[in-house]
C-alpha cells in the first residue's frame, strides 16, 4: 500500500500503521458496496429479463418509456425502434438513469470512496500510485452531468405520467386505484426529489448568477433547491432502492405471484 | 473525576520519529490540548506544540487525534473511553518540523497564488455598492479560521505529494469560489480554477467538509458550485453558444 508519495513522503512525520483511525471507518464504504452490488445485480437481471414488466395499469420504471416494437401491448404507442430490436426494451432507455446517477455528484463521492478507494475514508491512504481526479478521460465526462439531469427530467415526467395512468383499472377505465398506484406515485415523487435536489439543478436555476438581486425569481428557485440539496444523498439512496422495489412490485403482480390490492 | 489516560504522542523531527507512550492525568471537562499541556508541564518539557486561543478560533492547534485531523483544543477527552490509547500526531500532509508542529507554508504559497479581489477598473474606492443577497452566499466561507485541516485531509495532496504544485487544496479553491461569487469581482476565475488551481483533481469525496471545525460546507457550497461554473465556461457547448448569441459573459 505504500506509495512513498503520500503520508510516507520524505519530510512528513512517518508512522508505521497504515492508519491510526480506531473507528469503523470501513463500515460506510462496505455498506455502499453491498447496496450498489445488490442493485446492479438486481437491475441487470431485470433489465435483460424482458418479462413481467407490465401489469395493467402499472409499468415497471425500468421499462418506461417502452420504445421498441417488441414492447408488451399497452406499454406505449410510440415505437421509435423497429422490430429489428430483439433484446429487452429496457436496455434502450437505461443509459439515461444510469448516466444520470453515474455522473451525480453524490454517487461520484460514493463510488470514488467505496469502489475506487480514493480515499476509502478520510485520512485513510488510498492505494493508488498516481491520481489525476476528474481531469482526464473518462472521468472528465462527469462534467456532462447537467445533460443527464435534463434527460432525467424528461424521464421524471414520463414516470409521473405512468403513475397517473395507475388511476385506471386493468381495462383502462379511470377513477380507480390500487396499492400499485401508491407504489408508482411514491416512485415518481422520490425521483422528483432526487432530481430537484441535484447540484446541477441548483446551479442551473440560480447558482450560476453573480447577482441574485437582479433575478428575484431565480433567487427564490435557488433558495428552494438549496433547501432540498443538503438531503441529496438521502434522496439518492431512497429513490434508488424504491425504483427497484417498484419494479419488483410490478414483476410480482405481472407474474401473478401477488394480487394488487385494489382500493376502489 | 480524574483518571489516567494512555497517550501515544508522535515525537521526532524531519529526520524521523515515532509514537511515544505516556500516561497523563485527565480531569473532567478537559480537551486533548489540556492533556498535551499537562504532558509538557510534567513529563516532556521539550514537546513542541503550536497553539494560541484554546477556543477553536485561531486555527493553530491542528493535529491528528486517533488518525483524524482535528483541532486539539476542540476535541473533548470524554469522547474517548477511559482506558483507550489515544494517538496524537502532527498533520501528515505537511513536512514535520518537530513533534506536533508542521511546516504549513504550502498553504501560504497557495494563498498568495490566488489573484486578489479585483473590482471593475472604473469603480473608485468608496463607490462600491452591493446587495446583501449577493454577498450573503459566500459569507459562509469567511468563517474559515485557516486551520488547514481540510488541506491536510484532502487525499489529492495528502496521498500524492507530486500533486502539490498543481492543486491549491479545498481552502483556496473555496477562496476562488468566494471571489467568483463576489458581486463586484471582475476577474474570470473559472478557467483559472480548473487550469491553474487543479479544481478538476477534486473528486468531491467531501473529506474537507468532514473535518472543517467551522462546519463550512466546502464541497457542497464552494467546490461543486465552482465545478458547475467551470462546466459553463469549458465543457457546456450550449452555455457557450448562448453566451455568444446573447453576448453575455
Ligand atoms: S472534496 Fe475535493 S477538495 Fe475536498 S477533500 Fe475531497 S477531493 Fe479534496
Ligand atoms: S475551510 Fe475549515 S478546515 Fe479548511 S482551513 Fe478553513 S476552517 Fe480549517
Ligand atoms: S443528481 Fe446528484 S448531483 Fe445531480
Ligand atoms: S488553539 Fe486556537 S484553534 Fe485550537
Amino acid at each position: 500500500m505504500s506509495t512513498q508519495t503520500g503520508v510516507d513522503a520524505a519530510g512528513r512525520a512517518p508512522v508505521a500503521a497504515r492508519t491510526l483511525r480506531t473507528d469503523r471507518w470501513w463500515l460506510q464504504p462496505a455498506i455502499t458496496v453491498a447496496v450498489f452490488v445488490a442493485f446492479i445485480i438486481y437491475s441487470t437481471i431485470r433489465a435483460f429479463a424482458n418479462t413481467a414488466y407490465y401489469a395493467a395499469p402499472y409499468i415497471s420504471p425500468f421499462y418506461s418509456p417502452c420504445l421498441a416494437t417488441n414492447c408488451i401491448p399497452g406499454t406505449g404507442e410510440l415505437h421509435l425502434v423497429g422490430s429489428w430490436w430483439q433484446l429487452s426494451p429496457a436496455l434502450l432507455v437505461l443509459v439515461f438513469p444510469l448516466g444520470f446517477r453515474f455522473t451525480c455528484y453524490y454517487y461520484r463521492k460514493a463510488y470514488f470512496r467505496s469502489f475506487w478507494l480514493s480515499p476509502p475514508a478520510c485520512a485513510v491512504p488510498e492505494p493508488h500510485r498516481s491520481y489525476s481526479g476528474e481531469t482526464r478521460f473518462p472521468l472528465i465526462v462527469n462534467n456532462a452531468h447537467r445533460y443527464f439531469f435534463y434527460a432525467g427530467l424528461v424521464l421524471n415526467v414520463i414516470l409521473t405520467y405512468d403513475a397517473i395512468l395507475g388511476f385506471r383499472d386493468a381495462q383502462g377505465h379511470w377513477g380507480h386505484m390500487g396499492l400499485g398506484t401508491l407504489v408508482l406515485l411514491t416512485n415518481a415523487t422520490l425521483l422528483w426529489l432526487y432530481s430537484l435536489s441535484c447540484h446541477s439543478c441548483r446551479h442551473i436555476v440560480g447558482g450560476r448568477l453573480k447577482h441574485f438581486s437582479k433575478h428575484p425569481v431565480r433567487y427564490r428557485a435557488w433558495t428552494f433547491v438549496s433547501r432540498l440539496n443538503p438531503r441529496h444523498m438521502q434522496f439518492a439512496w431512497v429513490s434508488l432502492v424504491w425504483v427497484a422495489l417498484t419494479d419488483a412490485y410490478v414483476a410480482l403482480v405481472a407474474s401473478g405471484t401477488f394480487t394488487d390490492p385494489r382500493f376502489f | 473525576m480524574s483518571y489516567d489516560a494512555h497517550l501515544r504522542v508522535w515525537r521526532g523531527d524531519a529526520e524521523g520519529g515515532e509514537l511515544v507512550d505516556f500516561t497523563v492525568e485527565v480531569n473532567e471537562g478537559e480537551v486533548v490540548l489540556d492533556i498535551i499541556h499537562r504532558l509538557q508541564a510534567t513529563q516532556a518539557p521539550d514537546l513542541a506544540v503550536r497553539w494560541n486561543c484554546k477556543a477553536g478560533k485561531c486555527g493553530s492547534c491542528s493535529a491528528e487525534v486517533n488518525g483524524r485531523p482535528r483541532l486539539m483544543c476542540m476535541t473533548r477527552m470524554n469522547t474517548f473511553a477511559a482506558g483507550e490509547p489515544i494517538s496524537i500526531t502532527p498533520m501528515r500532509a505537511f513536512p514535520v518540523i518537530r513533534d506536533l508542529v508542521t511546516d504549513v507554508s504550502f498553504n501560504y504559497t497557495k494563498a498568495r497564488a490566488v489573484p486578489a479581489f479585483s473590482p471593475p477598473p472604473d469603480l473608485a474606492p468608496g463607490e462600491y455598492r452591493m446587495s446583501q443577497v449577493d454577498v450573503e452566499r459566500s459569507q459562509e466561507f469567511r468563517k474559515c479560521i485557516e486551520c488547514f485541516l481540510c488541506q491536510d485531509t484532502c487525499h489529492v495532496v495528502r496521498d500524492h505529494e507530486e500533486n502539490k504544485p498543481a492543486f491549491a487544496g479545498p481552502r483556496f479553491l473555496m477562496r476562488i469560489a468566494e471571489l467568483d461569487m463576489h458581486p463586484l469581482d471582475a476577474l474570470d476565475r473559472k478557467r483559472q480554477a480548473q487550469d491553474d488551481f487543479g479544481l478538476g483533481m477534486c473528486n468531491i469525496t467531501k473529506c474537507c467538509t468532514e473535518v472543517c471545525p467551522e462546519h463550512i460546507k466546502i464541497t457542497d457550497n464552494a467546490l461543486i458550485p465552482m465545478k458547475e461554473r467551470v462546466v459553463d465556461r469549458k465543457y457546456d457547448p450550449l452555455v457557450w453558444l448562448g453566451s455568444k448569441i446573447l453576448r453575455r459573459s
